[in-house]
């Protein structure tokens, strides 16, 4: 850079030379990214850092795993399944043991998930990325200061109206294939953006509603016993109208719908709802006032 | 600018002489002066851990299991733990002027039985200090007296460390630890302690999990422990690693003799022991006799 300088400049004063040194810096510093670590200096151009972010992002869900995942026999598994099961039944309020029984009990569905993943070119990016939602890696403020009518302004709304957070989904302990543990967590982490794109609240209809979507999609047992078995707990007022209105609504909205779990969300903060329904062949529920 | 670059030049030469980092290298430095203290290693279930990280380990696993220490007690055993402890406290065979010191007696159990057989012996002066490393086990242990109807006279709560006990020399004629030892990072300090607060005369016991006689016994009670028992306290409890140390620190706690031999060495005489439910624990008791 030095010989560049006394090229181009020749004998001029000390001023111009600095000047120009600062303006190539600039520009190099666009170009490339100096890194700087423990006595090792890293000059990394800039188009590459995103592949290198991402690939910690993916490096760090497997330290997440490993850390966070339970070495179990077979006969354990079948022990978890149906402690689970019957402590789900007696104590709903236990949300551990219905996520313990849904990783002990899924694995052809996960693998369905994968599969299904694996061959949409954003369901590819999303497994290549492995991106996490919880409070570190999603901006809420920002979301908040969106317009209306995002799907970013949209799901902090539905996170604020209802009082939930995006840390309160467990981490996966006893599937034991890295990527099939990341698919349930990406499961997990995406419900609450689910509720958000179908508009469903989170009251017993609701929930009743997106679990049919879920389970049609997914193939998941614990959607598929929450579809079936969820709907016998609603009064009879709130039976008419799923009757009527949420259950077939459900079940073409779950049929003609795109995978809801191929959707890389975190690109889309910005999109406008209206155009990621059309996107995703989704109509959304009109429930006339009786 | 010359100094700077002579300073960069240093650092370049520490660095491609240690190949690791700057300060990696002062604090690897900071550790081999102070080796003795901070890098002793000691067993953590089957993990091995620095001896300093080791309580705070404990601690943490026992935080955690408070809530639900009997319940999983009664689940894991099948409620034949309170039998032991009952079994335990006749093998004590308190008397009207036992001063008992129960350590590691967190949610109460001994105590409780030591007071209930007072009672029913028809001693009401029983009293007993009930110590624990654990503030979460005290406190289920003080909600416990005061649902069961024991008054705060009967008994005195401390939250201690047992390898450093804050109890004058010789105040207690009993010395009581059930399924605690095994925690401790240092089981010999804690039998010195226990050797220095009782009185002439005074009776140390510990009531542990052991090893079985039988192979074939001890191969299903590790099927078991290793298998189901984690698995329980993911069910009943929503934890799995708690109860995954507990299963392993049983392994690693010396068997019948070693801990009798352990128990001589702190200075206790007619140290014998006795297995109860096929070895799956064991009943250990000195006497601080010989001067």
């Amino acid at each position: 850079m030095c010989r560049l300088l006394k090229c181009c400049c020749g004998p001029s004063s000390k001023t111009m030379k600095m000047l120009i040194s600062l303006i190539m810096a600039r520009k190099l510093c666009g170009i490339y990214h100096v890194c700087y670590t423990w006595g090792k200096t890293n000059v990394i151009p800039r188009r590459f850092l995103a592949a290198i972010n991402n690939d910690f992002k993916r490096a760090k869900f497997e330290e997440d795993f490993l850390s966070s995942h339970i070495e179990t026999t077979g006969f354990q598994k079948f022990l978890l399944t149906v402690g689970s099961a019957a402590v789900s039944l007696l104590d709903p309020t236990r949300a551990d043991m219905i996520a313990v029984m849904g990783e002990t009990a899924g694995d052809s569905a996960f693998r369905y998930i994968l599969q299904t993943m694996q061959s949409d070119s954003e369901g590819q990016e999303i497994l290549r990325n492995r991106p996490r939602i919880n409070s570190l890696t999603v901006d809420l403020e920002k979301l908040r200061q969106m317009p209306d009518g995002t799907l970013g302004r949209a799901y902090i709304a539905f996170l604020d109206y209802n009082k939930v957070t995006p840390d309160s989904r467990l981490t996966v302990q006893f599937v034991d294939d890295v990527k099939l543990a990341y698919v349930v967590q990406r499961y997990r982490e995406v419900h609450d953006l689910i509720h958000t794109v179908l508009g469903m609240p989170t009251n017993m209809l609701g929930e009743v509603t997106v679990k049919w979507v879920e389970a049609i999609q997914t193939r998941l047992p614990m959607c598929v016993g929450g579809a079936l078995f969820g709907p016998l707990r609603l009064y009879p007022k709130q039976r008419q109208k799923y009757v009527k209105y949420y259950l077939p609504w459900a079940i073409q909205t779950g049929t003609n719908c795109k995978f809801l779990m191929n959707i890389y969300y975190e690109h889309r903060w910005e999109q406008p709802i209206i155009e990621l329904h059309e996107e995703l062949h989704i109509k959304m529920l009109e429930v006339p006032k009786s | 600018m010359a100094l700077a670059k002579k300073l960069l030049e240093v650092k370049r030469r520490i660095i491609s002489n240690y190949g690791i980092g700057f300060h990696t290298v002062s604090k690897r430095l900071y550790e081999m002066k102070h080796e003795g203290n901070a890098s002793k290693e000691t067993h953590f279930g089957f993990e091995t851990v620095k001896e300093t990280e080791k309580a705070e380990k404990v601690h943490s696993v026992f935080e955690t299991v408070a809530s639900k220490y009997d319940l999983m007690n009664d689940a894991m055993s099948f409620g034949v733990h309170r039998v032991w402890k009952d079994i335990f406290i006749q093998r004590l065979g308190p008397t009207a002027d036992t001063l008992l010191l129960d350590v590691a007696g967190g949610t109460g159990d001994i105590a409780f039985r030591f007071l209930k057989y007072m009672h029913i012996a028809g001693k009401m002066s029983g009293r007993v200090t009930v110590c624990d490393i654990n503030e979460a086990m005290l406190d289920v242990g003080q909600s416990r007296a005061e649902k069961l109807g024991f008054s705060s006279k009967q008994i005195d709560w401390l939250q201690a460390d047992a390898e450093k006990l804050p109890i004058d020399d010789a105040s207690f004629t009993a010395y009581t630890i059930a399924f605690g030892i095994r925690n401790v990072t240092h089981i010999d300090r804690v039998l010195e302690e226990a050797y220095r607060v009782l009185k002439p005369g005074g009776r140390f016991m510990c009531l542990e999990f052991s090893q079985l006689n039988n192979e074939m016994l001890q191969w299903m009670y590790d099927q078991y422990s290793f298998q189901v028992i984690p698995v329980m306290g993911q069910i009943i409890a929503g934890q799995w690693k708690p109860y995954q140390y507990l299963v392993e620190s049983i392994r690693r706690f010396p068997n019948q003799e070693d801990f009798k031999a352990m128990i001589e060495d702190a200075g206790f005489c007619q140290v014998n022991y006795e297995n109860i439910s096929f070895g799956i624990v064991a009943i250990h008791s000195g006497f601080k006799l010989c001067s």
